[in-house]
């Protein structure tokens, strides 16, 4: 009933606390100082870190971008989208657009790729697909991540920021080969 | 004059103008409940995939038009009405400027309103969220900011009250502990609407052509502050409201004062930082800046809430003890008054809200671990959790108290009242396990279709993915009809309920107009005293409630577990820096 009526002693926050809220407050605030330390050791230990690497950037400026890497790059077409092979290690571009990720990435299994990722229009989710890796794409942003694909295979990448009316079309693909 | 009167069953004390509006503003909220109710349906059948109801235009508009009314209408129009029980009722005092009070509801009504005909005139259909630079029509974000200045008033109505009862010293000592957690949301909730106005006014002149450009990573920053504030208000309100109903069924005193008024200051000062919940796979944003918010400083207040999970159940275990329910360690809890709807309702509440709503609200917020969860289903899974059998289920328990106590009128069928909380829980408890497991199968929220039917590339789900949204969904149905019950029995009671006091008209209820002046025959309720001492202050170092210790442990393993059990999943995943 104290719970609706004053509490029953005047100078209430001098009444010990008994023994087993202490407890379950010393194990609570210990489980909380383990799950704290646990990110910045993922950091040390860890190799699904986000990087912090990101560039204003505009539509057009990232849109140039993206282009002058198809044209070096280009190795073929799919479903009318350019299929790109770019060398181990360089910078490669992914832009979200409604309503297509673009353009289709070749890439090489256990190799360091620098992937700049933005929105020409509005906000969209990079969602890779079967490995469930998700990134928010924010226009006006160029977002720069190392990554690494160790499993080869066939990817794609679907939209999970909604987007407008066709937003469950947004399908891209990475192909990773061996 | 005498304005007051005191409920015959349970002494409370209402002050007439301040009964008005925790009448109105619960009934509000209970229609934009079955607003939000029926959207709900729409949503259930088309994430059905097997069903695929709605075409994706109508989807989008009705999933807009779900989040707001369920997450913003309904919820915040209910807590309006909890502010004025906590601070006029509880306190025994008459309402600060009623008339404010009103000026507020009325706003709040006509923001509603203007909200919901931007949304279902279909140029709006942007999510709740309404990311720029998707845009929607001008009176979406003013309807929205007229709602937050109306709920402002509101909430400073409260402080007001708060002061009128110091003033005219209606109380002993300190406020009682749902007082305080009511301050606490109230606290929380200046921070959120300010949050909101920061942003919502510049995006309402952007809409209008007066500002020319909104950066969308500050918009999505700054608007987080309001939006997952907003729920942080809800965890406070529903809290106190566990501590009221432990209080108003057992007689359960809180086991200490000082530890759980220490865990609602937890929350004042550390909730707000879960912004940055919605902002970790966000491009730009610094390690040390996400780390740090993320986990509210450092899991204080996830701290808070394991707090309160022990000292909830804890004080009821120890009234349940002191009635002689002491044989092993849950003859207390075996024999809880189950069949109560204002305790079942609760109770489930508190168990989905810990195991479900607050374990997976942690491992999301991680840092890392929310490359894989981001915006799939799983995130909509985890607020459903909190927000729906957390909050919303607590605040039907409260309905249930109400009826008698606010209304006077007797609860309409109480066998669907008695059942209801199983129905709503259970099937919110199946959507949202299986939601859970469609979401780390990669399932996107806010997604129309899962075959993707159009796109230039094929993308193919698990087909275990399929049956996890159907068997949801079939849980969603459940809860649907679990809502239902609530509302006839609600406004049921409301329209045929036997009247337990003479009142004027049918309608008068929903008018929030008071009972007949016979009833208010206290023109100064009683002096407020302190609780009265418990006899014998044991402190021999003994479990008082060791029941609910078991609980708590098999809360901390269950945690343990399934947290650990991400982060190996998160390790099997491309390696990215």
């Amino acid at each position: 009933m104290t719970s609706f009526m004053p509490p029953a002693d005047k100078h209430w926050w001098k009444v010990p606390v008994g023994r087993q809220e202490l407890i379950w407050i010393a194990i609570a605030l210990i489980w909380c100082i383990i799950m704290f330390l646990m990110m910045p050791l993922w950091h040390v230990y860890g190799k699904q870190n986000l990087s912090t690497e990101a560039y204003q950037t505009t539509p057009a400026k990232f849109g140039a971008k993206v282009e002058e890497m198809i044209g070096k790059y280009k190795v073929g077409e799919e479903s009318g989208m350019p299929v790109v092979a770019p060398p181990v290690g360089s910078d490669v571009y992914m832009l979200g657009r409604l309503w297509q990720w673009y353009p289709i990435l070749k890439l090489k299994k256990n190799q360091e790729y620098r992937l700049h990722l933005s929105s020409m229009d509005w906000q969209h989710g990079w969602s890779l697909q079967p490995d469930n890796i998700n990134l928010q794409i924010v226009p006006g942003y160029d977002m720069v991540l190392k990554i690494t694909p160790d499993k080869s295979g066939e990817y794609s990448v679907i939209c999970n920021e909604y987007c407008g009316i066709g937003h469950h079309t947004m399908v891209g693909k990475i192909y990773v080969e061996d | 004059m005498a304005e007051f009167r005191v409920c015959p069953d349970s002494g409370f004390y209402f002050h007439k103008s301040a009964e008005s509006l925790m009448k109105v503003n619960a009934v509000v909220g209970i229609v934009a409940l079955l607003v939000a109710g029926l959207l709900a349906l729409g949503v259930v059948l088309t994430r059905w995939q097997e069903v695929h109801w709605l075409p994706a235009d109508t989807f989008y508009m009705v999933l807009t038009g779900h989040g707001i009314n369920a997450l913003i209408f309904w919820i915040i129009f209910f807590e309006m009405a909890i502010l004025y029980f906590a601070s006029s009722t509880l306190l025994r005092c008459r309402l600060a400027t009623p008339r404010w009070g009103w000026a507020g509801f009325f706003l709040m009504i006509i923001g509603a309103v203007m909200n919901n005909v931007a949304v279902f005139s279909g140029q709006s259909s942007v999510m709740m969220t309404s990311y720029v630079p998707m845009q929607a029509e001008p009176h979406f974000y003013l309807g929205l900011i007229l709602f937050a200045v109306g709920a402002l008033i509101q909430v400073f109505v409260f402080f007001g009250t708060l002061v009128v009862a110091q003033q005219e010293k209606t109380y002993e000592g300190s406020v009682p502990l749902v007082t305080f957690g009511a301050i606490t949301a109230a606290i929380i909730a200046v921070f959120t609407i300010a949050s909101g106005a920061i942003i919502l006014i510049p995006t309402f002149l952007w809409s209008i052509g007066y500002v020319s450009h909104i950066d969308a990573e500050m918009y999505r920053i700054i608007w987080w502050g309001m939006g997952h504030s907003s729920q942080q208000i809800n965890v406070a309100a529903h809290v106190a409201v566990w501590y009221l109903i432990a209080g108003v069924l057992f007689g359960a005193r809180p086991m200490s004062e000082k530890v759980s008024r220490f865990a609602f200051l937890l929350y004042i000062l550390f909730l707000q930082l879960a912004s940055a919940h919605h902002i970790l796979v966000d491009p730009g944003i610094s390690t040390e800046w996400k780390i740090f918010n993320t986990s509210y400083a450092m899991y204080l207040a996830v701290l808070a809430s394991m707090i309160h999970g022990l000292t909830v159940p804890g004080s009821i275990e120890v009234a349940q003890r002191k009635k002689g329910l002491t044989k092993g360690l849950f003859e207390w809890l075996r024999k809880a008054p189950w069949a109560n709807p204002v305790f079942s309702s609760m109770f489930i509440a508190l168990v989905t809200f810990g195991f479900i709503g607050g374990i997976t609200g942690v491992v999301m917020g991680t840092e890392q671990i929310n490359l894989i969860i981001h915006n799939t289903i799983y995130v909509p899974a985890h607020f459903h959790a909190t927000v729906v059998t957390g909050t919303t289920l607590t605040f039907m328990g409260l309905t249930y108290l109400l009826i008698p106590v606010l209304f006077r009128r007797e609860t309409f069928l109480p066998w669907m009242a008695k059942l209801q909380p199983y129905v709503f829980g259970g099937g919110m408890t199946i959507l949202i396990l299986f939601m859970l497991g469609a979401g780390t199968m990669g399932v996107a929220r806010r997604h129309w279709d899962m075959d993707f039917a159009g796109a230039a590339m094929a993308f193919e789900y698990p087909a275990i993915a399929y049956t996890m949204m159907a068997i949801g969904a079939i849980g969603g149905l459940l809860a649907i009809a679990g809502g239902a019950m609530y509302l006839i029995v609600a406004v049921g009671s409301l329209l045929f309920g036997k009247k337990l006091e003479p009142s004027a008209g049918i309608l008068e209820s929903f008018a929030g107009k008071p009972l007949q002046a016979s009833a208010y025959n206290v023109s100064k309720p009683e002096f407020l005293p302190m609780a009265p001492k418990l006899e014998e202050e044991h402190d021999d170092g003994k479990f008082e409630a060791p029941g609910t210790f078991g609980l708590a442990m098999l809360l901390l393993v269950t945690f343990v577990v399934y947290y650990f059990i991400n982060w190996k999943y998160l390790a099997s995943v491309w390696p990215l820096g």
